[in-house]
């Protein structure tokens, strides 16, 4: 019985094809990230001046986490996160919502929200840097024709942050929005029918059918828009380079003006904090929304 | 045996001589590539001496390719010469930023061409690692200050200040006329550091080893009351309200173009920026006029100055003789005259035989008496000191616009510093 058992699950596990067809994906994968992953791992622990690198121990993790706006940067980086996918869920489903219903021009409008993603975001940051100029900028020119006097967007150091979280809201919203369509066009039009039957109004309708299954696409949006809210980087640099000073530094840029000042190893064990950081919050993340999901 | 050893010798000799005369007396031939930052200053000059230098050598063929400047340029440059993939010349800084290019192993040495006997020991002592000499001027040399707009000076009836405390003064009256008096253009960081790097000739009267001991770890900016003044003035005209509206967006075109045409009364930068305002609003070239960053005491009342930026010959040119030739070129006479021609005179030069012509701008004839006899002037710590801190400009911005005091400013330059030594692996650190 158990020998013949065994023969079985043998056979099963057996593949079509040998073995060896993996391996050209395989020696891509250890050559273009395998190994520079591990290299990373020990350049971390030396001071690199790219000619060469003498072994320092952990000093270059105790000198990041001594970085002055190390910290700052890492508070700017989750408080970016949660804003830029807080603000991409909720505007997102509400565009969803909307391009999904019967109004004029859907086609249009669908393309016109999605367009912002196409664009170079280097180039959105530069055009905003322009739009936002304290005295110049179309945005505050604007105010001033109604008498208000528009704040410094990018200049005060309280708010440089959140502007750019705006931005990136503003142009990352178009592919929440298709990821939601895609939600809501998916569930079955026999709960509506079902909710109208039962006299259900409007907000009934969206808080008890469409919210709690659109769950999927909130959690995709969720997890791409916060790992790409963690891992910021290119929008900040086009358009505030961490500053005034420090004050919208986040992880990704402390780390690239280590790379830029020639602190080769330094910037090296910034990303494997960052490496470390991403996988602390998203694995947990990510398992709590697919536990949701199995509930279904 | 003896005699064909000698015999052989002479001959290779005898064949080493031809080819170096030939080297010399005929047109050269061959391709150099020549990279440089994309500045329109370097840019007008480099296409004048590439053009006038292939004009005289037909078969040579350059190609100038053009590169970001600050920080993003010092990546470019230090991975092309990690990489072996660096331009057989090359322009970049000289002092402390040259000495983090590791020039003993990337860079050709030039220590004994022919054209290295013109040129003034002052600049080589900053473009030398390992006993050896590697760069060649490419600018005059600068100053690094304050420049004032004529017209306002002349029609608030204001007198060139001496001391910090005259320049302030003078503010107080730019702005009691309802006019900009400072102009600061943080929208690009690192023109926020000129308060402080151009007081330090000041700090140079009051403490004359202060760069020895900088470099030995040994005085801080913070606990160094002359070096901490270069913060405080950066404070102080931000809070007596002196700047212009937009100081934490407007750029450095921005600061040129206003200063030229009087839209604010001083803006402290290099004299480089005379180059700019030639290139950009000449017709305000002669509103402008320059002086040194005052300090404490009207005696010693002196100009920080800077070594100019340098050309360097990378050691994996295919073309080295080709290469020193070109350089040998830029760094004559006729070097400096087609600059001159190009972009106009902005500085002392560096270079023997180099003359600046009758009719230099006001701020040229301005800077003009520091470094002449009777004029005090003295090098920017960068070139007395391997260590620049890589965060000073964002550090300038923050005190420079009320988000961090003076003090605690220092402290933290001081921070960065550190790094900078440990990663230069100096002693002491």
């Amino acid at each position: 019985m158990t020998a013949s058992a065994v023969p079985a699950l043998k056979m099963q596990r057996r593949s079509l094809y040998p073995g060896w067809f993996y391996a050209p994906a395989a020696v891509v994968y250890s050559v273009l990230f395998l190994a520079p992953t591990f290299a990373s791992l020990y350049f971390s622990l030396t001071r690199w001046t790219l000619f060469d690198a003498t072994f320092i121990g952990l000093d270059n993790f105790a000198q990041f986490f001594r970085e002055p706006f190390l910290i700052q940067g890492l508070v700017n980086t989750v408080i970016y996160a949660v804003i830029t996918s807080g603000l991409k869920v909720v505007i997102g489903m509400m565009l969803a919502v909307m391009l999904t219903s019967q109004i004029m021009a859907r086609g249009y409008l669908r393309s016109v929200i999605f367009f912002p993603v196409l664009v170079s975001t280097i180039g959105v940051g530069m055009t905003f840097t322009v739009l936002m100029h304290p005295t110049l900028g179309m945005i505050n020119q604007t105010l001033a024709m109604i008498g208000i006097q528009g704040p410094g967007w990018l200049v005060d150091p309280k708010l440089a942050l959140f502007s750019v979280a705006l931005v990136d809201v503003w142009k990352g919203v178009g592919l929440a929005t298709v990821i939601y369509i895609a939600g809501l066009v998916a569930i079955p039009k026999d709960y509506y029918e079902a909710a109208r039957i039962d006299g259900a109004t409007k907000l009934q309708n969206f808080f008890y059918v469409t919210l709690p299954l659109s769950r999927p696409a909130t959690a995709t949006v969720i997890t791409l828009s916060f790992i790409g809210g963690l891992r910021t980087f290119d929008l900040i640099w086009a358009m505030t380079k961490g500053g005034p000073g420090f004050a919208s530094d986040t992880v990704a840029s402390v780390i690239y003006k280590q790379y830029q000042a020639g602190f080769y190893g330094l910037s090296t064990a910034g990303n494997v904090v960052l490496f470390i950081l991403i996988a602390v919050l998203v694995v947990p993340l990510t398992m709590f929304l697919n536990r949701k999901q199995g509930h279904e | 045996m003896t005699k064909t050893k000698l015999f052989a010798l002479t001959g290779a000799s005898l064949l080493g001589l031809m080819m170096t005369a030939n080297a010399v007396n005929a047109q050269q031939s061959g391709y150099l590539s020549f990279l440089i930052d994309n500045g329109p200053q370097s840019v007008a000059v480099a296409e004048a001496w590439v053009a006038a230098y292939t004009a005289k050598n037909p078969d040579v063929t350059i190609d100038i390719e053009v590169r970001p400047g600050g920080g993003e340029g010092d990546n470019i440059v230090k991975t092309r010469l990690a990489t072996g993939a660096m331009a057989d010349v090359f322009f970049y800084n000289s002092g402390s930023l040259f000495q983090a290019i590791n020039p003993v192993q990337n860079l050709l040495p030039v220590t004994n061409e022919p054209w290295q006997a013109g040129i003034q020991d002052s600049f080589k002592s900053v473009v030398s690692a390992g006993g050896e000499v590697y760069g060649t001027p490419f600018a005059p040399a600068m100053g690094g200050g304050i420049f004032y707009n004529k017209p306002i000076y002349e029609e608030l009836g204001l007198e060139i200040p001496k001391t910090w405390d005259e320049f302030m003064a003078n503010n107080e009256k730019i702005k009691a006329a309802g006019k900009t008096a400072v102009i600061q253009t943080y929208g690009e960081t690192w023109t926020s550091q000129l308060f402080v790097l151009a007081d330090f000739y000041n700090v140079l009267t009051e403490v004359p080893d202060f760069a020895e001991k900088f470099t030995a770890g040994e005085a801080k900016f913070a606990t160094t009351p002359a070096a901490v003044r270069g913060f405080e003035k950066l404070q102080e005209v931000y809070e007596a309200g002196f700047l212009n509206a937009d100081f934490g967006a407007a750029t450095y075109p921005d600061g040129i173009r206003m200063v030229a045409t009087g839209e604010g009364a001083h803006y402290p930068m290099l004299t480089f920026g005379i180059g700019a305002i030639a290139e950009t609003v000449p017709d305000h070239l002669q509103d402008v006029g320059f002086f040194a960053q005052p300090g404490d005491d009207a005696a010693t009342n002196g100009l920080t100055t800077w070594m100019p930026d340098s050309v360097y010959i990378a050691k994996t040119t295919a073309a080295p003789d080709l290469a020193k030739d070109f350089v040998g070129f830029i760094g004559s006479p006729e070097g400096c005259d087609i600059r001159n021609e190009a972009v106009g005179a902005t500085g002392p030069y560096m270079i023997a035989g180099c003359e600046l012509p009758a009719d230099v701008p006001p701020a040229v004839a301005d800077m003009l008496p520091y470094f002449q006899e009777g004029g005090h002037n003295g090098p920017a710590l960068e070139f007395l000191s391997p260590i620049k801190g890589p965060a000073l400009e964002q550090i300038t911005v923050e005190v420079g616009s009320g988000i961090r005091q003076a003090a605690d400013g220092a402290a933290l330059y001081d921070e960065d510093v550190r790094k900078q030594a440990q990663q230069l692996g100096l002693a002491g650190w």
